[in-house]
This record gives C-alpha cells, structure tokens and sequence, in this order.
C-alpha cells in the first residue's frame, strides 16, 4: 500500500510545484469562463440558460489539457519502467496517478466553479446542484483521459492526437453532467454521470496499464 | 481460424473469392437498386422520398457491423495473437468511416424533407456522429504509431474502449425521446416493415455487406503486399550496411 500512497503524494506534490502545472489548469478554466461572454454575448439572461454546459464544457477542456502530461514524464525518465517491478498491481499505481491528477485538476475546477457561475449570471440556488455534478463527473474524465493518455503517452505531436481519442469517449460524460447540472440535485442524470465514473474506476486503470506496457517495452 | 492466420494462405485464398465477391456484389447492388427505387412503391405519408430509406439504413448497417467487426478482430487479436486479425482491422477502418459519413450524409439530406432540418443534437445523430469520431481516432493511432505491432496492439485497445459506443447507438431511439424513429427491422418482435419495402432493404443490406467483404479483402491484400514491400526494403537497406563496411567488419575502429 506504501507505494501507492507515496505516488499519490508525489504526483500533487510535483504539481503544486513550480512548473507542475497546478494553477495553469484553473487559470485555463477562469480564462474560457472570460471568453465565453465575449463570444456570445453579454445577454445575462442568455448566459444563465446556458451557464451551466458551458461551465461543464470548460472544465472538460481544462481536464483534456492536463492529461497530456500524466504520463509523459514518467515514461521519459524511466520511472514508468520501475512502476512495474514495484511489487504493488500496476493498476492501483496508475490509479493513484489519476487521483492525484484528479485532486490537482477535477477538484480545483469544481471548487472554482461558483466563481465561473458568479461570472456567467447563475442563479446561487443552482450551485449545489453545479457543484456535485462536477464533483460526481470530474473523476470519469480523469479516468477516461488517462486511458487515452497512456494510448498517446510518447508520441511526437501525442497532445492533438489524445484530443480526438479523448474527446469523442468524454461525450457520455458531458452529456449527463451537464444535464445533472442543469435539472438539479434530484436529478437521475446525476446518478447515471456517478455511474459513469463508477464503470471508469474499473476499466479505465486496466485499459490505461495495456497501453502503457506497450510504451514500457 | 488459425488457418487463415498465415499470409500465403490467405493470399490464395482471397485470390479466387475476390472476383466472385465483387460479382455478387455488383448483382446485388443492381438489383437493390432496381427493387428500391424503381420496384417498390412509394410511401403513402412520405411520396418517393422514402427511398432515400435503401441507401441510408444499410449504411448505417455497415457503419456499426464494421465498428463490431474492428472491435471483435481487435479481441482475436488481443487473445489469439492472430496475425492478420490486426490487417483486418486496420483496412477496415476506412471502410466503416465512410459508411457512417454516408450514412450521415443521406440522413441528412432525408431528415430535411422530413423533419425539416438537416441536423438535429438527438440520442442517435449524437452517438452516430461520435461512432465518426472513434473511426477517425482509431485510424490516427494507426498512423502515429510507427511500430507495427506496436501500433496495433494500441489499436486494439481503442477499438475495445470505443465498442461501448456500439449499443449506445442501437438502443439509444429506446433510451431517449429521439427525433430519429425507432427501430423498425432489427427489433425482438421481429421487422415492422412491409414486405414491399423489407426485401429491397435487405438486398440493399446484403449488397453492401458484400461491397464491404470485396473492398476489405482488396484492401487486406494491398496491406499484405505493403508489408512485404516494407520487409524488402529493411532486408536490402541492412545488406548494404553489411556490405559498406570495411574489410574486418565490427572489430575496425
């Protein structure tokens, strides 16, 4: 269990350093969040309605952007190599990746997006319900990206192909977690979205250890 | 199965069923075509516009038959190690690709008159056009990858992660409320159809499964021969890095 914890623990620690890329996913996040107003317009109105899929559409870019370097710098180094022969299931070391990318990137944007609400015109009263469904949903896109993320791990120009393995497997995701965030917490689109992340839990770290093996050879 | 999975043999072998599966294929097509669109009779809510019916549905067959037909030589792959179960997959790609891009495209131009829009965000458009997407993704890694088997073996993974997406589609006039209409031939209760449209869509079907089966066995057989090409030039570059060396070979300097 060591291992895994230590991993975990490393892997924040070397993102809230200095060039480990903390602030830059929130800072990406807040900065679509600015755009989108530019974009549309400033119809406050407007924006309320479509407050909430926006806000869970930046926040699946702002997630796409910090997936490319889960892998990356482990697999050049070598360390990837040694994640193998730790005695520990590689698949529960490559979940503490994805925890730890997840604590770094998930958990800072939904903590953020009553800021981004506060941006768009949302109503308080629809916060909670914002809040949980980026909480519930954040976890299956960290799952579902690091799977992809492990198939691009390497590769010259990896960072546009992951983009168009990713995006199209975030669909569900988007799809229900904004429907969740727009309906409120009693909705079932919620429960579906925890659904997703539940089934991600499972497949995504087996998926993710193939494709790294190959990478690892 | 494992028969086939030696090159020669399967060289052989597509050799004489190319030619048969182009023929059939051809009939077919023809008379589909004759029973669709000259045959069979017009709809009494739609006119003539129903025809678009036989080129739309059977590529959209196509389009998830050749996503099931990827992912399940991805598994024989993954287990078997089967050598031509990657070629397979890797030349079909294309294929289903353009069946779903097809079959998007004659939606669109049927859901116009029909629904009064060219495109609409419902379940199963959503999910088609994401199908679109896994095709093109599965094909990129193909391509970035230079290693073969590596990139194969990639692939495989992709192509199983992406399957999810197969009954996503079927069901997903079930599961939502879709503008698109449910399912009409492919249902517990058996097809809804009429005779008079069933069996031109079903030779329509037919036809382009065996467009598909003619265009992958040629396109497996280019691959085949690509590879060997490929191997040829490695073995020539290597002998003459052999033979550009200096009397006393390794030990020189």
């Amino acid at each position: 269990m060591k291992p895994v914890l230590s991993l975990f623990f490393r892997d924040v620690r070397l993102s809230l350093r200095s060039g480990g890329g903390f602030g830059l996913s929130v800072g990406f996040f807040v900065l679509v969040a600015v755009l989108l107003p530019l974009g549309i317009g400033r119809d406050l109105v407007l924006l309320e309605t479509l407050a909430p899929g926006l806000i869970w559409l930046a926040a699946a870019l702002a997630a796409l952007l910090s997936l490319d370097h889960l892998f990356q710098a482990d697999l050049e180094d070598g360390s990837l190599d040694q994640f193998f022969f730790a005695g520990e299931p590689m698949e529960l070391l490559i979940l503490s990746k994805i925890a730890a990318h997840w604590v770094t990137t998930g958990l800072p944007l939904a903590i953020a997006a009553p800021l981004l609400a506060l941006l768009l015109n949302l109503d308080p009263v629809h916060w909670p319900a914002l809040l949980v469904s980026l909480l519930v949903g954040t976890p299956a896109l960290s799952l579902i990206g690091a799977a992809t993320a492990a198939l691009t791990s390497g590769l010259r120009r990896g960072g546009l192909l992951l983009s168009l393995l990713a995006l199209p497997l975030f669909v569900p995701t988007l799809i229900f977690g904004a429907a969740a965030a727009n309906r409120g917490l009693g909705a079932p689109e919620l429960l579906i979205c925890a659904g997703i992340s539940l089934v991600a839990l499972v497949l995504a770290p087996l998926a993710a250890h193939a494709a790294l093996r190959l990478h690892v050879s | 199965m494992f028969g086939f999975a030696n090159p020669e043999r399967f060289w052989r072998l597509s050799a004489i069923l190319l030619p048969w599966a182009w023929a059939a294929a051809g009939i077919a097509l023809a008379v589909g075509l004759y029973l669709g669109l000259l045959s069979s009779p017009d709809d009494y809510q739609q006119g003539a516009t129903v025809r678009i019916m036989y080129v739309h549905v059977p590529a959209m067959w196509m389009a998830m038959a050749c996503y099931a037909f990827i992912a399940a030589a991805s598994l024989v792959s993954l287990i078997w190690r089967h050598a031509l179960a990657d070629v397979a997959a890797r030349c079909a790609a294309p294929i289903g690709a353009v069946f779903t891009a097809l079959g998007l495209a004659t939606g669109s131009i049927w859901g116009k008159p029909m629904w009064g829009t060219w495109w609409a965000w419902d379940a199963r458009l959503t999910s088609v056009l994401v199908l679109l997407f896994l095709y093109l993704g599965y094909m990129g890694i193909w391509a970035a990858i230079e290693d073969r088997t590596k990139a194969a073996r990639a692939a495989t993974i992709l192509a199983l992660l992406g399957a999810v997406n197969l009954p996503i589609i079927k069901f997903s006039v079930d599961w939502w409320n879709t503008l698109h209409q449910g399912s009409s031939v492919i249902r517990l209760d058996g097809p809804a159809l009429h005779a008079s449209f069933l069996y031109p869509l079903l030779t329509m079907g037919g036809a382009y499964g065996l467009l598909f089966l003619a265009l992958l066995l040629t396109r497996m057989r280019t691959e085949i021969l690509n590879q060997r090409i490929w191997a040829d030039q490695r073995r020539r570059a290597a002998n003459e890095e052999l033979r550009a060396q200096p009397e006393g070979g390794l030990t020189n300097g």
